[in-house]
């Protein structure tokens, strides 16, 4: 498996996957049983390559007597930077993932969101060019997981690469340029979700004036479902892209009204569950 | 360097934030006016006990050996139960994951907090061991031999102790971990006592017995050397004293202590850089 640089990377996979540990072995915290891994082609795990490395754990726990400035600055001086650059970069920071009006409170009383944030902050704070964030968005409500991912096309619009591990597959479906399935160790499918297109597409049908000898003629493009309750609505699975003008065409003609015609693309969460396959209590 | 002084310092400041070193110099200073207290007490009754003033120092000096054996005691307790957690804890909760990943080797963020627990240690032991060598002197004029010497010791036992935490702190959990190191140093404890006993029983296996737990674990051993050194002679001489010279360790314990801490240093660094966090 490689990761371009410069790209927003999906790592996604069931419970008990490998996806954390994995992120573990690339950041040296976990030794692998076989193999070898490289982060910006070094050995992964090697001390100089992690200067930079950020990364947001998935259990965000930090010392919750520091302040959320403390925080930050103390990842910044481990990281070796200087006082004068954190006085200017840690209140930027701050106000990035919204901490600035917290900035003075002592993490214990941090909400989940509020914490994830300041993980989000530290992972940050020495300008890394490779960001490894591990489910960034599980304690966020919907502004601050709009406000993650904006941070995450921020850090790659400057040229960084983000390897983002998360189960909100409608949050990697906005935000990644490529995806990778794992199941048991194992890579199943890569996606690049940037030219992603189906050959074959389900459609969304409501017409009035939806014949029964007008569905049936949809059946050679595709195979046609009637909503049991909603005689206005049909659904076409499997239909050829190239074919929609011309099944629009035929609806129009045979005397039916559309007013709605909706290709529907497949999306992650079916993608994953055709992969994965049934939950097998993992 | 820098790093290290990184992690020192925050280890530091979390005592100083979780109250931890405040709450332990607060307590001392209660135990040096118990102690204190006690010794004016004391004084009085032998005085007028008519205690021939030659004999009445020996039994104040006594009582300040029983004083400093109790902030040896404090400290090495102090030693373990102010850093059982620091390492095995910060695994656990998986605090240890956003410092491990930075820049840093895993030996430097082990010997950082090391160093912040030497330091805080290091007053710790300077305020409560000169204290009741300054309350021994202030309320009974009693000075004992060598207070440099016994205070370096006790410091020293106190650092044993507190790597030996160290160690086990990259293999178990808090409270395994606490009670190993406690548990190992109740070896020392016991056997430094039946050692000791030896000296009513001639030719018994208890001077052996007392050897081995010091090998295990030689904090016990350190102590009873820095009492044999500060002790007034006369009452080491006593064979009724509890700090009476009848089994006493040599120099070559010290030494073995010194070599036992960066043993157990050594190991702590190579496991806990090749475990998994």
């Amino acid at each position: 498996m490689r990761v371009p640089r410069g790209e927003i990377f999906g790592f996604l996979g069931p419970n008990g996957a490998g996806k954390s540990t994995s992120i573990k072995m690339l950041l040296g915290l976990v030794n692998p049983s076989a193999g070898e891994a490289f982060v910006l082609g070094a050995p992964a795990g090697e001390v100089e390559i992690r200067r930079k490395i950020g990364f947001l754990p998935e259990e965000f726990r930090f010392y919750q007597w520091l302040t959320a400035e403390e925080l930050i600055e103390f990842h910044g001086r481990l990281c070796g930077m200087d006082a004068s650059t954190l006085r200017k970069r840690v209140p930027c920071l701050l106000e990035v993932v919204g901490l600035t009006p917290h900035r003075g409170k002592r993490l214990q009383g941090f909400s989940k969101g509020m914490l994830q944030r300041a993980g989000l902050a530290q992972a940050l704070i020495h300008e890394p060019e490779v960001i490894f964030l591990d489910e960034p968005t599980s304690g966020l409500d919907p502004m601050g997981r709009r406000l993650v991912r904006d941070v995450i096309r921020a850090q790659r619009d400057r040229g960084a690469t983000v390897f983002l591990n998360s189960h909100l597959l409608s949050e990697i479906e906005v935000t990644c340029d490529q995806v990778v399935f794992i199941r048991e160790g194992e890579i199943m499918v890569t996606r690049d979700l940037r030219n992603w297109h189906e050959e074959k597409v389900r459609v969304r049908i409501r017409a009035r004036k939806l014949m029964p000898a007008i569905i049936a003629g949809l059946s050679r493009w595709a195979a046609c479902d009637q909503n049991q309750t909603d005689a206005e609505t049909v659904m076409l699975t499997g239909a050829p892209r190239d074919s929609l003008p011309e099944i629009l065409s035929y609806l129009v003609q045979s005397g039916s009204e559309p007013f709605e015609f909706t290709p529907q693309r497949t999306s992650l969460e079916d993608l994953f569950m055709e992969i994965v396959g049934e939950d097998r209590g993992l | 360097m820098k790093t290290l002084w990184v992690i020192a310092s925050i280890t530091f400041r979390e005592a100083a934030r979780k109250k931890i070193l405040w709450t332990a110099l607060i307590l001392g200073i209660g135990f040096l006016m118990v102690f204190g207290a006690g010794l004016y007490y004391q004084l009085g009754d032998l005085r007028a006990g008519n205690m021939p003033p030659f004999l009445r120092y020996q039994v104040l000096s006594a009582t300040l050996m029983i004083g400093l054996y109790t902030v040896d005691l404090l400290a090495v307790v102090m030693a373990i139960f102010t850093s059982a957690d620091t390492i095995s804890g910060e695994i656990a909760s998986g605090t240890i994951h956003a410092i491990a990943t930075k820049p840093i080797a895993r030996w430097q963020v082990l010997i950082g907090k090391w160093i912040g627990f030497v330091s805080m240690l290091a007053i710790f032991v300077a305020l409560l061991f000169g204290g009741t060598l300054a309350v021994g002197y202030w309320v009974a004029k009693v000075a004992l031999q060598n207070p440099i010497r016994g205070g370096l010791l006790v410091y020293l036992e106190c650092l044993v102790v507190l790597t030996a935490t160290f160690l086990m702190g990259t293999w178990f959990s808090t409270l395994t971990n606490g009670v190993i190191v406690l548990g190992l140093h109740g070896l020392a404890f016991l056997g430094g006592w039946l050692e000791q006993m030896s000296g009513f029983a001639q030719g018994s296996g208890l001077v052996t017995l007392g050897v081995a737990s010091s090998l295990i674990m030689p904090t016990e051993a350190i102590w009873r050397r820095a009492a044999f050194l500060m002790q007034p002679p006369l009452a080491g001489a006593l064979q009724f004293s509890p700090f009476a010279n009848i089994s006493v360790p040599s120099a070559t314990m010290v030494v073995y202590a010194g070599f036992y801490l960066i043993a157990l240093l050594a190991v702590a660094i190579y496991h806990f850089q090749r475990r998994d966090l």
